[in-house]
């Protein structure tokens, strides 16, 4: 699989993912060093060898930091509200299956203000991939503590320090039902990339976590130097472990990183179940839901 | 265009006003409701719920009310005409969406039926408590509609209206029962399909490279399109130019938001709807909506009875205001009485028109069941006198 990356990468132009950005709206927001970019960047990549039908990918971001990039694709894309860009997913894919859907948001996005969202749709094994952008703390307003940020850690709002105990993301999305959870970092392009794709290809409810620097808000605050130091850092202490138990997956304030694919299952997705269930219900009175 | 005859259950019923709204919204082309339950709006979806897997829709019961309410603007966006139902809790939950909505122009149906509050204040008696709510209670600038029906058959047109409505203008359309409409059983009459009149989505049909999703027609609305066909949208809650861009400047603001404030402003005549009964002549007009205006009919009568001229004025759309008709009435009535279960919200608007001109006499009530008609024959009476 990371051969057949190589080779597109070698055969691309100078800037291979333009075509996949809304290049009449550069440049973007984001801060030097940031990595989010780094991560659309291999979005662009993935939807380049996912095969798919672009006028048929639609994605959904809320706000924030992250929740900028669907403004960045060119694709049918929706900036919603804080925390809500997954309810909003589910009504697009829902009343057309034939999208594929990809929610695009940061960590408070999705995990705090959307928590709720989250453990539900991946309950109900909706057709769509998370993306989530965990730099550990709010971008956005401005450096406040996160579900994620680690303990110890200091934010605006935790000027003294963090001592809340934060998610372990890929637990909380195994337990609520993901049929596919990864873990990368801004550093793990090529495996952030194939993750992508995989991803995109697998039918229900997939979620990434991406650990991306925010140099401007939480590493310079921390005294972990700017993004380029946080690449540095993630390189040497990042460990794949493909396949591990998600609850061994926690992070620790600047300590081991364990990246990987965790999970890869199969659970009957939402209107699969629906369509199967109301067929044995009502039998030939019931017409097949496709949208 | 005619309504899509699958569903539409053509003939004499005997229904509620929840189940009332349900069929209307599937007679209307409704194919996608996202709710979450609470009293007394549940009859609702869970007729959607019994109805839908033979019509073609799908409804879901959300986790809670901001995920129906953002579910309904995503279903739209994937061509579905989509509503959400709630009460008075809900519809607080509500209200971020309701400008989401607003600001993109997507349209979409809010069912509200009305309890009375605030907080969880009493879940299963009336109140008609929710509507300024319903005209200011997101943030920012923006329009609206809101509809007032006063029967089960209401509850049933007035939802297909508030479709037709959301089409028409890209807004969204609350529908803003209460508890006794919701719950109250009469006779509805439904009838065939190609006697209902269903708007059909402002589907642009321009060339593809020329497109531009907000660049509004003549009548301030622009075209829609939908996710999958091609165009590569980009719908934002920020601030955005015709393209749908974010600028995020005072120029953009000043650009976008009056326009979605006087598509409703600008076009209020057409669609304002209201009933007069004896309102050329009278001395006294009663300025009712929803069940209200059911209660208000005895006193009417009674008045009328003692030879006092009293026009009944009845609220059917409710947002925009009937700001013209107010002002013109008050320049030959001798005074304005408003009866509404608060302590006076559309009141205000009435005060606000007649200016000063007549009196206008509030009949308020701090909700739980309607008013003693009595009650409003006094105010009749004493309105009269100046009191
Ligand atoms: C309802 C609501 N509450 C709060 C905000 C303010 N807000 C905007 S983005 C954000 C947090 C963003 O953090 P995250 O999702 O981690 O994204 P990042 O900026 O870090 O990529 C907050 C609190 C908002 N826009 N809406
Ligand atoms: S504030 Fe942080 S997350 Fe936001 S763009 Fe800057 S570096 Fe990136
Ligand atoms: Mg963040």
């Amino acid at each position: 699989m990371q051969d057949e990356i190589y080779t597109i990468e070698e055969t691309m132009p100078i800037n291979p993912v333009e075509s996949y950005l809304r290049m009449d709206r550069m440049p973007h927001i984001w801060c030097s060093g940031c990595g989010i970019g780094t991560t659309v960047n291999c979005f662009g990549r993935a939807l380049e060898t996912s095969g798919l039908d672009l006028d048929k990918v639609s994605i959904v971001s809320g706000i924030g930091c992250t929740g900028r990039v669907a403004g960045y694709l060119n694709l049918d894309s929706f900036h919603t509200t804080h925390g809500r860009p997954i309810p909003f997913a589910t009504g697009l894919k829902l009343a057309n299956p034939e999208l594929k859907v990809v929610v695009y948001s940061g960590d408070g996005d999705l995990l705090a203000i959307g928590g709720n969202h989250f453990i539900h749709a991946a309950r109900r094994n909706l057709d769509m991939t998370i993306i989530c952008v965990n730099n550990f703390i709010y971008g956005m307003t401005g450096g406040q503590v996160a579900p994620t940020t680690p303990i110890s850690a200091t934010a605006t709002t935790a000027p003294h320090g963090n001592f809340e105990q934060p998610f372990n993301l890929p637990y909380l999305a195994e337990s609520c039902g993901a049929v596919y959870v990864a873990r990368w970092t801004a550093y793990h392009v090529r495996h952030l990339t194939k993750a992508m794709k995989e991803a995109l290809g697998k039918k229900g409810f997939s979620f990434i976590e991406v650990l991306a620097p925010c140099p401007t808000l939480y590493s310079r605050r921390n005294k972990l130097g700017d993004g380029l130091d946080q690449m540095m850092f993630y390189k040497e202490n990042s460990e794949i472990k493909h396949g591990v138990d998600t609850k061994t997956v926690s992070l620790d304030f600047q300590g081991k990183i364990i990246v990987g694919k965790f999970v890869d299952r199969e659970r009957p997705e939402y209107l699969e179940l629906m369509n199967k269930h109301y067929q044995k219900k009502f039998g030939d009175k019931y017409t097949p839901y496709k949208g | 265009m005619k309504a899509d005859p699958k569903g539409v259950l053509t003939g004499s019923h005997f229904l509620d006003g929840d189940h009332a709204c349900s069929e209307g919204a599937i007679a209307a082309g409704c194919r996608f409701v996202a709710g979450y339950p609470i009293t007394p709006s549940t009859e609702v979806v869970e007729r959607i719920a019994e109805r839908f897997p033979l019509v073609g829709g799908v409804f879901i019961q959300m986790e809670d009310e901001i995920a129906s309410s953002i579910a309904i603007q995503g279903a739209v966006w994937g061509g579905k005409k989509a509503m959400t139902v709630t009460s008075g809790p809900g519809f607080s939950l509500m209200m971020e969406h309701i400008g989401l909505a607003a600001m993109t122009e997507t349209p979409c149906v809010f069912i509200n039926v009305q309890r009375a509050g605030p907080s969880t204040g009493l879940p299963t008696q009336p109140a008609q408590g929710d509507m300024m709510q319903a005209r200011w209670g997101s943030h920012g600038d923006y329009g609206i509609i809101a509809l007032c029906p006063n029967s089960p058959q209401e509850s049933f047109d007035l939802t297909i209206k508030a479709f037709n409505l959301s089409e028409q203008y890209r807004v969204p359309v609350l529908l803003m029962l209460d508890e006794c409409v919701g719950h109250m059983t009469e006779r509805v009459v439904i009838p065939n399909a190609d006697e209902i009149e269903a708007y059909p989505r402002r589907f642009y049909n321009g060339p593809k490279e020329d497109y531009l999703p907000f660049k509004p027609d003549a009548d301030l609305v622009p075209p829609i399109i939908k996710a999958g066909d091609g165009y590569r949208i980009h719908v934002t809650g920020l601030t955005h130019n015709e393209k749908g861009y974010p600028v995020m400047s005072p120029a953009a603001q000043a650009k976008l938001i009056p326009r979605l404030v006087n598509k409703i402003r600008l076009n209020a005549d057409k669609i304002i709807e209201y009933r007069e009964d004896q309102v050329e002549g009278a001395d006294v007009v009663v300025v009712s909506y929803g069940i209200t205006s059911r209660v208000a009919i005895p006193a009417i009568e009674q008045a009328r009875k003692e030879g006092i001229k009293v026009g009944h004025l009845r609220l059917i759309v409710v947002w925009p205001f009937p700001e013209k008709k107010i002002k013109e009435l008050a320049g030959k009535i001798k005074s304005f009485v408003v009866p509404e279960i608060n302590l006076g919200q559309m009141v205000l608007e009435v005060e606000r028109n007649a200016y000063g001109k007549v009196p206008v006499k509030l009949v308020p009530h701090a909700g739980g069941t309607v008013h003693n008609p009595k009650d409003i024959y006094n105010a009749i009476i004493s309105s009269l006198k100046g009191e």
